[in-house]
């Protein structure tokens, strides 16, 4: 074994890890699949775009996965957080800030200017990043790509890709493991291929787990109208929405917490479980935010349920108006505000330097939703092993959704929180075998009350 | 009634804490140490970059106000028990009714030549973590650390996770084989080398070499071996940090004499925590015991006394844990003390993890009496049920996966666990338990 304390004696004493041969290359061929894709973009190309696309998408992909495994392969299997808090990227430092103006200002133009990626009309058809999306766009769903097809692709990459880095990191803990699968799964299957072949055969676009609230535009006329057009398909979906919402959601969040869709299917979850991790520490751990919160998410479940009334009662009574409100001009507020600017462009944008759950903390109301099943009336919990915290903060430091986790393990009481997406980062992290997410209905008001933490005795 | 408590580390802090919870006291927490108590257990973790300072403190800032705990960032030199003021260095004082002393350890120093050195350090404090990062930041090429307790261990993991070469000397056979059975510490001792530490056993300091300068440039050891370094790490143990207190007529042995009550000769003066030395310890509990836990209870115990509720200090069961580079280490109850004559010990390990799980009952009865967990998370709770109520092990093993705390999905032993041990002890137990929750409560809640 001393051959091994030899290698590492060579290697600098410096805090900034230098990078291995294999990282140089994989980090080469992922920055040359992007450089190709920004040529293509910037350059307004048209021509030959499966020249251009398959070849970026095989370096991307390979890149990641190659650094991914290269990265984690030869450590011994445990919390990999050496340096969390000393690198620039996770630590709010400047090339962390550099990423989350990059990424703002991607989510600006991909809502409300679309055309800088490309985007033409029939007649012209399309230039650029958009134009470079075709041929995939073709093949799954038989016309030209939109921004949206363009968005879909990068975001199910990106969620695959990074996924295998995660599994990879956190290979020796099966929950972790099976859950990524689990979020790579709906991402690539039910949110981005199903909904492309639903199109090719000329259904509406639908991803089945995309639930109202947080899909806000379920009971728009425009939707109701596009389902009820399209025959059986259409009320199925019209029923299954509303099922999933009434019936599904609290069945499943009853009996496992809001892990379920948070941090199984969601594919607002999927990334920030995904490319966000490298962030999940940024979070805000103080009661403050822990305020700020519950104000900012019920305000939001209070406006979509207003929002969506106004929408039916419109659709049933013909009237625009109801009082002073109308529900065009509240729904537009409402995709404004909150579906395009709070869930992107905040959501995504400031990933970097807020932490990966903003829009689940703060903004979403499908979250909030469930987060209230998950307080009133849901098996889910966190357990603390009876005294064994000492109060590291690791928890509370990698807990995306701010959670002072610690808060409740260093005086013994079972934690039951809204906002828990069960991501199960803590239990991973805890380096006293602390923390269990678990679910079991026959004591959880009185765990959750209870202090157990102090004397010797706990019976 | 006026408070005061000297050191804000969790026994003082958690003393606080609880006499604002019992009552309408003054409380004052004095330490030169840091302004806001934090968690001296999380001190690795700042280092290693998984943790910022502000995440180790035991409450957001606000806390301590809102409890009208007031916090004083001084040092104490002295105390006049007669006028009852404690004395800060700065001149000031300040009168008390009762008076808290929780003043923590310092680490061991055995005489070696050259242990005053630049670059040679224990880690205990905040300041001792300040400087080893100075040193880092100075640039160590190689680090010696010495001894093989449980900072050692964490000392080593540190300077790894920054890249820096450690030699590691353990006097003992295998590491911390004085509270870890023998395959437990061969495995740890494994681990650790498997990490790439440079890990010598039966291996001990002569002396600290000075580089004609003041500061470290290596280390000879007993072996006659010479050893180039620039940081030296000294984790020999700790003893209480009372130095301070010497001929002020408190009485002192290793630590703070105390009864049950946590009270030492002095009226009116407690002490608790590492500087506590208990006169008259539990059965099979020693004198001073220098962990977390304990200083916690001590906190909460003297602080009902003081509030009008006399209240005998009782640890409860034995339980500890810690961690070994990624072995995680969990104990309840008592594992070594009385082995061989009257208990027997029963030990699996994973055929290829490090994972293993040892339980010790009586010959006689068969009645559990601890359990040592390495890689594999047991409950508390079940296992303290399990130890008091003289459970026996054929009872423990049929419903083992009651205790287990592992996350969900990971691997189920139980069944191997028990086919391993009915060869061993010639039974025929079907283990029957399964890893719920619901089932946990029920077992609790039965008396």
């Amino acid at each position: 074994m001393s051959t091994n304390y030899k290698s590492i004696s060579v290697a600098s004493h410096h805090q900034t890890e230098s990078l291995s041969t294999v990282q140089k290359l994989s980090l080469a061929l992922l920055s040359l699949g992007g450089l190709m894709q920004l040529i293509y973009w910037f350059g307004g190309l048209t021509e030959a775009p499966s020249l251009w696309l398959w070849p970026s998408l095989l370096l991307g992909a390979v890149g990641t996965a190659w650094y991914g495994y290269d990265q984690y392969q030869n450590k011994i299997p445990g919390v990999k957080n050496n340096g969390i808090w000393f690198k620039s990227l996770t630590s709010r430092g400047s090339v962390a800030w550099m990423l989350g103006i990059i990424l703002t200002g991607f989510y600006i133009i991909l809502y409300w200017f679309p055309q800088y990626l490309g985007l033409g009309n029939k007649e012209t058809g399309n230039t650029g990043l958009i134009r470079l999306f075709d041929p995939l766009s073709q093949m799954i769903t038989g016309h030209d790509a939109s921004q949206w097809f363009v968005y879909g692709a990068l975001y199910t990459f990106i969620i695959f890709f990074l996924g295998l880095k995660f599994i990879w990191k956190y290979r020796y803990n099966k929950y972790q493991v099976l859950r990524t699968i689990s979020i790579m799964f709906f991402q690539t299957i039910i949110a981005f291929l199903l909904p492309s072949v639903l199109e090719s055969f000329s259904l509406p676009f639908n991803d089945f787990k995309n639930i109202w609230p947080l899909n806000y535009y379920f009971f728009f006329d425009w939707h109701i109208d596009e389902l009820l057009a399209s025959g059986n398909f259409g009320i199925f979906v019209l029923f299954w929405g509303i099922l999933s919402f009434l019936v599904l959601t609290p069945i499943l969040t009853y009996f496992y917490g809001k892990r379920w869709y948070c941090s199984w299917v969601c594919g607002c979850g999927g990334l920030a479980e995904t490319a966000g991790d490298p962030f999940r520490q940024l979070s805000d751990k103080s009661l403050k935010a822990w305020k700020i919160e519950r104000w900012m998410i019920h305000s939001i479940l209070v406006f979509v349920f207003l929002m969506t009334a106004l929408v039916l009662y419109t659709r049933f009574t013909g009237q625009a108006n109801f009082l002073f409100l109308n529900s065009g001009a509240v729904s537009n507020l409402y995709g404004f505000l909150i579906g395009s600017a709070f869930s992107g462009v905040i959501g995504v944008g400031f990933y970097p330097l807020m932490g990966s759950r903003v829009w689940c903390r703060f903004g979403c109301p499908m979250a909030a939703y469930l987060g209230l099943l998950q307080k009133t009336k849901s098996k889910f919990r966190i357990t603390t092993n009876g005294g064994q915290c000492i109060s590291c903060g690791n928890c509370s430091t990698y807990c995306e959704m701010g959670i002072d986790v610690k808060a409740y393990a260093q005086r013994g009481q079972d934690i039951v929180r809204s906002s828990c997406v069960g991501c199960g980062i803590c239990s991973a992290v805890c380096p006293r075998g602390v923390l269990r997410l678990e679910n079991a209905g026959n004591d959880i008001d009185k765990r959750a009350k209870e202090t157990r933490a102090m004397f010797g005795d706990f019976e | 009634m006026k408070v005061i408590i000297i050191g804000n580390g969790i026994a003082g802090s958690n003393a606080a804490r609880y006499i604002r919870k019992l009552g309408d006291h003054e409380i004052f927490m004095v330490s030169g140490e840091s302004e806001y108590p934090f968690s001296r257990t999380a001190l690795m973790y700042i280092y290693m970059g998984h943790v910022q300072f502000n995440g180790t403190k035991l409450y957001e800032d606000f806390f301590w106000q809102k409890n009208r705990i007031t916090l004083l960032k001084k040092w104490v030199s002295k105390i006049d028990y007669t006028s009852k003021s404690v004395i800060f260095d700065d001149g000031s004082s300040l009168p008390y009714d009762k008076l808290i002393i929780a003043t923590g350890s310092k680490p061991n120093k055995f005489g070696w030549p050259g242990q005053d050195l630049k670059g040679v350090q224990g880690l205990y404090t905040l300041l001792d973590l300040e400087s080893m990062e100075q040193a880092t930041q100075m640039g160590v090429d190689h680090a010696v650390i010495v001894g093989g307790g449980l900072i050692g261990v964490e000392m080593a993991e540190m300077f790894h996770s920054r890249n820096i070469p450690v030699t590691f000397l353990v006097r003992e056979k295998k590491f911390w084989d004085m509270v870890l059975p023998a395959d437990e510490a061969h495995m740890v001792s494994e681990h650790i080398l498997k990490h790439g530490i440079d890990l010598r056993l039966e291996s001990e300091i002569a002396e600290i070499i000075d580089d004609g300068n003041g500061s470290v440039a290596g280390v000879i050891t007993k072996a006659g071996e010479h050893i180039k370094c620039n940081f030296v790490g000294l984790t020999v143990g700790v003893s209480p940090n009372i130095t301070f207190l010497k001929e002020s007529g408190i009485e002192i042995n290793r630590g703070i004499l105390v009864d049950e009550y946590l009270s030492t000769n002095i009226p009116d003066v407690y002490a608790i925590g590492d500087c506590a030395e208990i006169r008259m310890p539990k059965p099979g509990r020693k004198a001073i015991e220098a962990v977390w836990y304990t200083g916690r209870m001590m906190g909460q115990s003297v602080a009902q006394t003081i509030c009008g509720k006399p209240t005998a200090y009782d640890p409860g069961l034995w339980f500890n844990s810690a961690k070994f580079f990624d072995i995680e280490y969990q104990v309840y109850g008592e594992i070594i003390a009385t082995r061989q004559e009257i208990t027997q010990t029963f030990y699996w390990q994973h055929p290829e993890l490090e994972k293993s799980i040892r339980i010790d009952f009586k010959k006689d009865s068969k009645q559990v009496i601890g359990f040592n967990l390495m890689g594999i998370r047991f409950r508390q709770e079940v296992c303290h049920h399990w130890i008091k109520n003289g459970t026996t092990i054929n009872d423990v093993m049929q419903n083992l996966a009651l205790a287990n705390f592992d996350p969900e999905f990971y691997d189920e032993y139980e069944e191997q666990i028990v086919a391993a041990y009915n060869k061993e002890c010639g039974e025929q137990i079907k283990h029957q338990g399964k890893r719920n929750l619901s089932l946990v409560n029920r077992l609790l809640s039965k008396i």
